[in-house]
């Protein structure tokens, strides 16, 4: 990716709210993700984290403001190319019936030697889990199979949903490794999460949303130090209630389970 | 009353009503009032229906008559879709539309080629048994295809996130929901004459019809069911997706029937 495409924000939301009947989820919310590094966002449950990524791949439109792709009105763009350039990892994986192999060629790319390939990239042996059925992956592996899937399509960002919250400590060790690898290798990545020490591990750049706000963006180092109480109120319930998390069976298909 | 089997007839089999709340009542059902309930209604409304029909396709009546009551029919089949599957807005339209286009088909064919003479006799029968099948068919469908695209939107919205549109993203499901209407019809329609006779031909039967004559008269209509409730469900199924997706790709929300 060429120097000048990181200074481009890769999204700019300006003004947006979203309301569902009378519930309103997003609150005129103004942020600029930057084209570069990992974003982290940080919120409890009903903050509105996942109508934030929902928005970024046009799943949902916002019911008021304007949404920016690099620098352009997400809806002036043709949706299913924008979806292709916008890669998506959801909390929960999504399998479908079949093999591995015909689970990764739902991306459209029907090659066993790409998909081969972009399996290794996850950490995946492709020879052995190409012809497995995709049902008996494991909670980490079937996460890593639809990261691979995303990849296959080519995508120029990646935005993750609480990738990691159904599985096991060393599956999403090894998921935070690849969206450390994306971004590295000039892929920025926008990482939805409610665990503040994986948000110390992984963020360039931070946001924090209470009740469809942000409250608070910067490094890591001045969010947590931010002074604001409603900050802190967050990031400390969120921080308490990952310590207080225990983790599953490590690999058991079982584990993905909420 | 002039049917062979006259009020004396009646008052029989209703001896057997009376029969089934006598034995609700001795198992502790409690389902007397609504075996009651239920028998009375059908005797009113079908006494009134015979009614309306025999002023619409007396002889000599214009055929005009006959093609209002199967609009009337279309209508109302199209309301109790829309009634059933409250979640799917302009369903019932959708429905009448699909139910008026099968029609048009299937008794065109019928009509067409000389099957059964045009008149009042067979115009409202074979309409009614056109549009009752499909509606049916469309009630499962329309609930089939909800439920599925309900359940299963983390799915259909993962196959969108890969770029796949809308039609593609859907088809799986959609599918699914057409073979789970179809099938039962098909299972009917190969197990007919073996396990069990059916009602065109069993009321020919007892009115005296040559069992040869009854059979051909059954297979036509076996056979306008099916193509009705094929076309039916494969057109309210396509305009389904349709409302179900915004232009943009979309998943619309569905919410659960006792939301709305």
């Amino acid at each position: 990716m060429p120097p000048a495409d990181r200074k481009v924000p890769v999204f700019s939301f300006d003004g947006v709210s979203v309301s569902f009947g009378e519930t309103t989820v997003l609150r005129d919310l103004d942020l600029q993700i930057p084209g570069w590094g990992i974003t982290v966002v940080v919120g409890p449950s009903g903050s509105g984290k996942s109508t934030l990524v929902r928005l970024c791949d046009r799943l949902i439109d916002p019911t008021s403001g304007v949404i920016r792709f690099r620098g352009t009105d997400l809806r002036s763009l043709d949706v299913l190319e924008v979806r292709r350039k916008i890669g998506l990892v959801f909390q929960r994986p999504a399998v479908f019936s079949g093999s591995t192999g015909d689970n990764l060629s739902i991306s459209g790319c029907t090659d066993p030697a790409r998909h081969r390939e972009v399996l290794a990239a996850v950490g995946l042996d492709g020879e052995e889990l190409l012809l497995r059925e995709a049902a008996a992956l494991s909670g980490g592996e079937a996460q890593r199979m639809c990261l691979a899937r995303t990849l296959l399509v080519g995508p120029e960002v990646l935005v993750t949903d609480e990738p990691t919250a159904s599985l096991d400590h060393r599956s999403a060790r090894i998921l935070e490794g690849l969206a450390k690898d994306a971004a590295r290798s000039g892929t920025p990545v926008l990482w939805v999460t409610h665990d503040i020490a994986q948000m110390r591990r992984l963020a360039d750049h931070c946001v924090v949303l209470a009740e469809g706000r942000v409250i608070a963006t910067g490094s890591p180092q001045q969010v947590l130090d931010s002074p604001d109480p409603a900050v802190q109120a967050v990031l400390h319930i969120e921080d308490h209630d990952d310590q207080a998390a225990s983790w599953p069976d490590p690999d058991s298909p079982a584990a993905d389970q909420d | 009353m002039n049917s062979a089997v006259g009020i004396l007839g009646l008052a029989a089999s209703a001896l057997l009503v009376a029969a089934a709340v006598a034995l609700s009542a001795w198992a502790g059902l409690g389902l007397g009032r609504s075996l009651v309930g239920a028998s009375l209604r059908a005797l009113i409304q079908l006494l009134a229906l015979g009614l309306i029909l025999g002023a619409i396709i007396a002889p000599g009546r214009s055929l005009a008559w006959s093609w209002a009551w199967v609009m009337v029919m279309i209508g109302f089949a199209g309301w109790t879709v829309h009634r059933r599957v409250p979640e799917v807005r302009g369903l019932g339209v959708l429905s009448a539309l699909a139910f008026a286009t099968a029609a048009l088909a299937t008794l065109g064919v019928l009509f067409g080629f000389g099957v059964f003479p045009v008149n009042g006799q067979t115009i409202v029968p074979l309409a009614g048994l056109m549009i009752g099948n499909s509606m049916t068919a469309t009630v499962l469908v329309s609930r089939r295809v909800v439920a599925e695209l309900r359940d299963k939107a983390p799915e259909i919205e993962a196959r969108l996130a890969l770029g796949q549109p809308s039609k593609a993203a859907s088809a799986p499901y959609l599918r699914e929901a057409l073979r789970t209407a179809l099938i039962p019809q098909i299972e009917t329609t190969r197990a007919v004459g073996i396990i069990f006779l059916p009602g065109a031909m069993v009321g020919l039967l007892l009115a005296g019809v040559d069992p040869m004559d009854a059979v051909q008269v059954q297979i036509v209509v076996m056979y306008l069911v099916l193509g009705s409730v094929a076309m039916t469900t494969s057109i309210v199924g396509l305009g389904l997706m349709r409302r179900l997706f915004t232009p943009e790709h979309q998943l619309v929300h569905l919410p659960r029937k006792n939301d709305t």
